[in-house]
C-alpha cells in the first residue's frame, strides 16, 4: 500500500517533470543565447494551446477524421507559435540587444502582459475545455492504471525533443553558430556568423517546443485559459535554473527533480502550499548553487 | 523609390500580422453550442492598423538611431531653465500647493477618492523608484511589501486595537524587516535572477495569505478596518475622505523630500554608481550587498506605509488585491515616468492611474495598454517621459 502510493507519486512527478521540461527547454535555449529571461515564453506555450484548440475544433466540426485533426492542429500550433516567437523577438528584444539588461527584462514582462491580455480580449477569460488529442492505446492497457496513455506520450515526446535538440546543437552547422553566439556574440559576428539569424532561429525552435508542450499538456489537463502560461513558465524557469541554465540535459534533469519534489511534497505534506514550495526551492537553489546542477559557474570579468 | 520601398515594407508587415493574428482574433469557437464565429472585420482592422503602425515604428527607430533631435532638446532645456529660476519655482509650487489643498473642497468625494488611490500609487512608485530607478534592481515582488503593510494594520487593529497612527510606522517597519530578510540572501544574485526570486516571493506571500486562514482569514479577507481618526473626533464619511486625502498628500510630500535628500547623499550616489558599474564600484570600496540591501529595504518600507494607507482607505482587504500584476502596474508607472526621476514617477503614476479611471469605457484594454507601455518605453524612450537629469560637472576650458 505504502509502496503503491509512492509509485503513484513517483510517476506523477515524472509526468509533471516532463511537462516542465518541454517548457524549460525553450527557456534555457533562449537564455543560453542572449542571456535574457524570456518571460513571454509561457505565453507562447499558451498561444500554442489556444491555436491547437481553435484549429482542432474547427476541423472536428467540419467533419474531418480524428487523425487528420490531430496532425493539422499540431502543425498549426507549431507554425503560429513559431511566428509569434519570431515576431516577439523582432519587436521587443532585438532593438534592446545592446541596452542594459534591466531594459530587456522590463520589455519581456511587458510582452508577457500584452500577450496574456491579447488572448483574453481576442478569445475569452473563461476556461475552455480542451479535447483529448491522444487516444488510449490498446497495448498500454495493462499499465493504464498506473499511467495513462497521454502521460506516456508526454514523457516520450520530452525524451525525443531533448535528443533532437541535443543533436541540433552539438552536430549541425546552425548549432555550432548558436554555441559560438552564446559564448561571444560580437566575436561570432566578426567570424561570419549571422547573429540576428541565429537568435531568430533559437526563438523559433524554442517556440516550437513550447507549442508541442502546450498541446500535450492542455490535452492532459483537459482545459486551458489565458493565464495558464504564466505560472507554468515561471516554474519551468525554476527547473531550468535548477539544472543549470543554458544546458539542455540540465533543463530536463532540473525539471524532473522539480516534478518529483513537488509531487512528493503535495503527496506527503500539503497540497495548499504547492506553489510556495516551488518558489522556496528556487530561492534555495539560487542562494546555494546559482549555476545549477549541470551549469558551469562563471566568474565576472571587467 | 524610397516611398515605394516604405509602402512595400509596411504592406508586408500588415500581411504578416494578419497571418499572425488570424487564428486568435478571427476565429472564436463556442465549444458548448459547437458553433464557429468568424470575425473577418478584425482582420481588416489589424491589417490597416499594422500598416500605419509599421510606418510610425520605422520612423521612430530611425529617429532614435539618429540621436536626440536638436529641437526637442532646446524645448526641454527652455522648460528646465524656466524652472531653474527661484521665483518661478516658488510660483509654480505655491499654485500647486493651493490647488492640492483646495482639491477635496472643489471636487466631489468620488474624485477625491480616485485621487487618494492615485496618490497611494505615487507613493508606491516613489518607493519602487529607490529600488529600480536609483539602485537598478528589478523588484517584481514589490506588492508583497504592500501586502505586509496592509495586513499589519488590519491584523494589529483586529487583535490589539492599534490605531492608524501607530500602525503606519509599524507597517513600514515590518515591511522594512521583511525587505531585509528577503534581500539579505538574494541580493548577491545577478539582476535577472533577482527579478524571478522577488516575483516568487510576491507569490509566496499572496499564497500564504490565501491559505493560512487562521492567521489572515484567507480569501475572505479582513473587513471593517477603521479609517484614521483625528484626535478622537467623530468624523462623517466625507470628512474622513478629506482627512485621508490630506494624510496621503502629507506622506507624498514627506516621501519626495526624503528621496530627494537621499538621492544626493552618499548612499544615493553609491546606488547610482552601483547601477552603472558594479565592479568598478566595488573597487572604489563600496560594499555592494549592503548598499543594495539598504535600497531594497527602504523601498519595501515605503510599500509598507502605502499598504497601511490602502487598508485605511478601502477598510477591507483580501489577498486578491496583491497579485503580481499589481507589482507590474507599479513598475509601469516608474518606467513610464522615468526611472530615477521624482517628477517623472509622479507624472507617470498620476497618468496611469487617473486616465483609466476617466476612460471607464476602455477599462478592459487597461492591462494590454500597460503591457505595450512597458515594451514601447523600453524600446524608444528608456529614460521615461521626464528623464532624470544627472548632475554633471562641465569643465570649461575657455572660462578665463
Amino acid at each position: 500500500m505504502e509502496f503503491d502510493f509512492f509509485l503513484e507519486l513517483f510517476l506523477g512527478g515524472l509526468t509533471r517533470g516532463s511537462i516542465y521540461a518541454l517548457i524549460a527547454l525553450g527557456y534555457t535555449m533562449v537564455y543560453g543565447i542572449i542571456q535574457l529571461i524570456n518571460f513571454a515564453h509561457g505565453e507562447i506555450y499558451m498561444i500554442g494551446a489556444f491555436t491547437g484548440l481553435i484549429v482542432s475544433s474547427v476541423l472536428t466540426m467540419a467533419g474531418f477524421p480524428q487523425l487528420a485533426v490531430v496532425v493539422v492542429a499540431a502543425c498549426a500550433a507549431v507554425i503560429w507559435s513559431c511566428a509569434y516567437g519570431y515576431t516577439i523577438e523582432k519587436i521587443a528584444y532585438k532593438p534592446l540587444r545592446n541596452a542594459p539588461r534591466l531594459s530587456a527584462l522590463i520589455s519581456a514582462i511587458g510582452m508577457s502582459l500584452f500577450l496574456q491580455n491579447y488572448v483574453l480580449l481576442a478569445q475569452t477569460s473563461d476556461f475552455l475545455p480542451f479535447p483529448s488529442l491522444v487516444p488510449d492505446f490498446e497495448f498500454w492497457d495493462p499499465y493504464a492504471h498506473m499511467m495513462t496513455s497521454p502521460e506516456l506520450v508526454i514523457i516520450i515526446t520530452t525524451v525525443i525533443v531533448m535528443i533532437l535538440l541535443t543533436i541540433l546543437i552539438k552536430f549541425t552547422q546552425i548549432g555550432k553558430a548558436m554555441r559560438a553566439t552564446s559564448q561571444d556574440a560580437k566575436m561570432a559576428s566578426l567570424l561570419g556568423v549571422n547573429v540576428n539569424r541565429v537568435v531568430s532561429i533559437t526563438f523559433i525552435v524554442g517556440s516550437a517546443t513550447a507549442a508541442i508542450g502546450g498541446l500535450l499538456i492542455a490535452s492532459h489537463i483537459g482545459q486551458i485559459n489565458f493565464y495558464m502560461g504564466f505560472i507554468a513558465g515561471i516554474k519551468a524557469f525554476v527547473a531550468a535554473v535548477l539544472g543549470g541554465i543554458g544546458s539542455i540535459p540540465g533543463a530536463v534533469l532540473g525539471s524532473l527533480i522539480l516534478g518529483w519534489t513537488e509531487s512528493f511534497f503535495t503527496g506527503y505534506i500539503s497540497s495548499d502550499y504547492e506553489d510556495v514550495f516551488a518558489f522556496l526551492f528556487l530561492v534555495l537553489i539560487l542562494i546555494f548553487r546559482p549555476s545549477g546542477i549541470l551549469g558551469k559557474s562563471e566568474t565576472q570579468k571587467v | 523609390m524610397k516611398l515605394t520601398d516604405e509602402l512595400k515594407k509596411s504592406t508586408l508587415a500588415a500581411l504578416w500580422f494578419m497571418f499572425l493574428t488570424f487564428p486568435l482574433l478571427v476565429i472564436r469557437v463556442n465549444t458548448v453550442t459547437d458553433t464557429v464565429e468568424w470575425r473577418w472585420s478584425n482582420m481588416a482592422f489589424i491589417g490597416a492598423g499594422t500598416f500605419f503602425m509599421s510606418i510610425v515604428w520605422r520612423y521612430m527607430i530611425r529617429k532614435k538611431n539618429k540621436g536626440k533631435s536638436q529641437a526637442s532638446q532646446d524645448r526641454a532645456s527652455a522648460l528646465r531653465r524656466f524652472f531653474e529660476q527661484k521665483q518661478n519655482q516658488i510660483m509654480a509650487l505655491s499654485i500647486l500647493g493651493i490647488f492640492t489643498l483646495a482639491f477635496p473642497h472643489i471636487f466631489s468625494m468620488y474624485q477625491t477618492n480616485i485621487m487618494i488611490s492615485a496618490l497611494i500609487y505615487v507613493m508606491l512608485g516613489l518607493g519602487l523608484n529607490i529600488v529600480i530607478g536609483l539602485a537598478g534592481l528589478l523588484d517584481l515582488g514589490y506588492v508583497a511589501f504592500y501586502a505586509v503593510g496592509a495586513y499589519s494594520y488590519a491584523l494589529l487593529n483586529l487583535h490589539f486595537g492599534l490605531t492608524f497612527w501607530f500602525a503606519l510606522p509599524l507597517g513600514g517597519l515590518l515591511a522594512f524587516i521583511f525587505g531585509i530578510i528577503l534581500g539579505y540572501p538574494v541580493l548577491r544574485l545577478r539582476g535577472d535572477y533577482l527579478a524571478i526570486v522577488t516575483l516568487g516571493f510576491g507569490e509566496i506571500i499572496r499564497l500564504v495569505l490565501e491559505n493560512w486562514s487562521d492567521f489572515s482569514n484567507g480569501p475572505a479577507g479582513i473587513p471593517n478596518i477603521p479609517k484614521p481618526s483625528l484626535f478622537g473626533m467623530d468624523l462623517s464619511l466625507q470628512a474622513h475622505t478629506v482627512y485621508l486625502f490630506y494624510i496621503i498628500v502629507g506622506l507624498v510630500i514627506f516621501t519626495i523630500f526624503f528621496i530627494n535628500r537621499l538621492q544626493h547623499s552618499r548612499i544615493g550616489r553609491a546606488w547610482v554608481a552601483l547601477k552603472d558599474d558594479e565592479i568598478a564600484c566595488q573597487a572604489m570600496g563600496i560594499d555592494k550587498a549592503n548598499t543594495k540591501l539598504r535600497a531594497f529595504a527602504l523601498g519595501a518600507m515605503w510599500a509598507g506605509m502605502g499598504g497601511v494607507v490602502f487598508a485605511a482607505k478601502t477598510t477591507f482587504i483580501n489577498p486578491a488585491s496583491f497579485t503580481i500584476w499589481e507589482s507590474v502596474i507599479i513598475l509601469c508607472t516608474v518606467v513610464l515616468g522615468g526611472m530615477g526621476s521624482i517628477t517623472g514617477v509622479i507624472t507617470g503614476a498620476l497618468l496611469l492611474i487617473l486616465l483609466p479611471e476617466y476612460f471607464r469605457a476602455f477599462a478592459e484594454y487597461r492591462m494590454i495598454c500597460f503591457g505595450s507601455v512597458l515594451v514601447l518605453m523600453m524600446v524608444f524612450k528608456p529614460g521615461g517621459i521626464i528623464e532624470n537629469v544627472r548632475k554633471t560637472y562641465k569643465f570649461n576650458a575657455q572660462a578665463k
